[in-house]
């Protein structure tokens, strides 16, 4: 049964045979003797598969959705040969190729730990404050004078949290 | 650039206090952070680089951890410096060979290091001797709140903190132990306690980190997953692992204390003469004959106060320490003799070795 197998990544009969258990999931990758000595997996060492998945292109080629991210303008490729991603936005984009890695590779594939809220809080603030303020401009352009007053108010309202806040951290 | 901090009779790795524990060299966590809009390193150009490592170097040098903390940009560091700080676990190979707009801060007691521009905007590590896994969480945990405070990090509610590899995904947490091993290296267990902690998604690596060997019987081990799991949740699974090797040590020494007695004080007698007597000496060997003084101390055949040292010559008998002390430019032969001549001088000053009372310390 064994000689049937064939090396994942060149198709030459495969003689080494992996199974590794992550996330209680079972884990089989057949190689070569070639392709096992350049992944490194024959390191005494100790190897890891979710390593190799990524850092090789055991991730299959082909029928993939080709992806380039708006942002940084990685594309699908590039992520294929370094296994990197190029900014946060990439993760917005890259999910179809990048959920069946994480998988792989982690305890699961939600986050469940810290959580970085002063941080998280603040970038929201900032963000409903400059929509607030686009609006302000908008409702000025447009000489709606009682909304550009709602709007200042609330404006103000914010900064003036956000001060006080300061003031007691 | 950094002799004072060579020179620091503060550093934790090399002048601590404490005696060290058997097994456990040190404990660090290291945490990954990414700032918002701008790419990570890898994709960013030299100009956000640039931008990035100023407005981290400024928020980093507000935080009081930071306290009279060093920075070193990597483009003013020579190579041979660059060496050094890589043997004290101060930065990575890979911030060595970061292009412009990289750098390192590092605190007064060298407990904590922040690369920026390393893989990930910013990399934090904390460090302490001995076996401290809650401890060192707890510090690093309040640097990196106070750090948040002032910067916009990547995250993401799915994903958590979004790192430049997706392997560091999640809690960007990377808990290790350096651990020193030669009863189960001696006893040919390693291989099957690889294979087995593999199993768990725990990494097992040589002294420096990724494709190094274990000189010295010296090995980092550290958790592979980092998303899915909280940051409590990733170390006490590791811990528990930790524990287990550390029994598993504990006995392969015992026993093969007890079948080879004769064999072992041998190997250990021998490597303590070499020490006390060569004159050339390369870090390989160097490294092969600290372990046996090592193991000495924990089979209390020497002093516990001499563990520490052994630890410090660990790191000072690498190649970049000794050539940094013989000055640059110093040929491969002739610091086999200069670290001879340094482990000669201290080991003249140690006690010698008291085999009568051979026992294993728990």
């Amino acid at each position: 049964m064994a000689e049937n197998l064939k090396c994942s990544h060149c198709n030459n009969p495969a003689t080494v045979h992996l199974t590794q258990i992550v996330n209680n999931k079972i884990i089989k990758v057949d190689l070569c003797e070639s392709c096992a000595q350049a992944k490194g997996v024959t390191d005494p060492e100790g190897f890891s598969l979710a390593d190799l998945l990524t850092k090789t292109n055991l991730i299959p080629e082909g029928g993939e959705p080709q992806i380039t991210c708006p942002s940084c303008g990685l594309t699908s490729a590039d992520f294929r040969r370094t296994g990197r991603l190029g900014c946060a936005t990439c993760y917005l984009h890259f999910i179809p190729l990048l959920r069946p890695v994480l998988e792989d590779m982690h305890a699961g594939t939600l986050h469940k730990g810290k959580v970085p809220q002063v941080a998280l809080s603040r970038q929201s603030a900032a963000a409903e404050l400059q929509t607030l303020k686009n609006a302000l401009e908008r409702a000025i352009s447009e000489e709606a004078y009682e909304d550009a007053a709602k709007y200042r108010d609330q404006i103000q309202a914010i900064k003036k949290s956000a001060d006080s806040e300061a003031v007691h951290s | 650039m950094i002799e004072s901090l060579i020179n620091s009779n503060k550093a934790e790795l090399t002048q601590s206090a404490k005696n060290g524990s058997p097994v456990v060299l040190s404990t660090r966590v290291r945490l990954a952070r990414n700032l918002v809009d701008t790419p990570f390193p890898g994709r960013a150009s030299k100009s956000q680089r640039s931008d990035v490592l100023t407005k981290c170097v400024d928020r980093i040098a507000e935080l009081p951890q930071m306290k009279q903390g060093l920075f070193f940009d990597t483009a003013e560091l020579s190579e041979l410096e660059k060496q050094v700080l890589v043997e004290r676990h101060l930065i990575s190979r890979e911030l060595c060979e970061a292009e412009s707009g990289s750098g390192v801060f590092i605190n007064k007691d060298q407990t904590c290091s922040v690369m920026i521009n390393e893989e990930d905007h910013l990399r934090i590590q904390f460090m302490k001797t001995g076996f401290n896994l809650r401890s060192v969480w707890k510090q690093i945990d309040r640097f990196d709140s106070s750090l948040e405070d002032g910067l916009d990090v990547a995250f993401s509610q799915e994903f958590g903190y979004l790192t430049a590899c997706p392997t560091n995904l999640g809690t960007a947490l990377r808990a290790s132990v350096m651990m020193h091993l030669p009863g189960l290296v001696i006893s040919e267990h390693m291989d099957k306690v690889i294979r087995a902690v593999n199993q768990l998604g725990i990494t097992v690596r040589g002294l420096f980190g990724e494709g190094s060997d274990a000189t010295g019987h010296v090995f980092q081990i550290s958790n592979q997953q980092t998303l899915g799991e909280s940051e409590e949740e990733i170390m006490s699974r590791l811990g528990s692992v930790f524990k287990t090797i550390i029994d598993h040590e504990i006995n392969a020494r015992f026993k093969y204390l007890e079948q080879n007695r004769a064999r072992l004080l041998d190997q250990i007698g021998r490597a303590f003469g070499t020490l006390q007597n060569a004159h050339v000496l390369n870090s390989n060997e160097a490294m092969n004959l600290l372990s046996l003084v090592r193991l000495a101390v924990d089979f209390e055949m020497l002093p516990e106060v001499n563990r520490s040292e052994v630890d410090r010559l660990f790191i000072e008998c690498q190649p970049g320490h000794i050539q940094h002390a013989a000055g640059e430019g110093i040929e491969p032969d002739a610091r086999d003799l200069c670290r001879a001549d340094k482990v000669r001088e201290e080991f003249a000053r140690l006690p010698s070795l008291n085999f009568d009372k051979v026992n294993i310390i728990e």
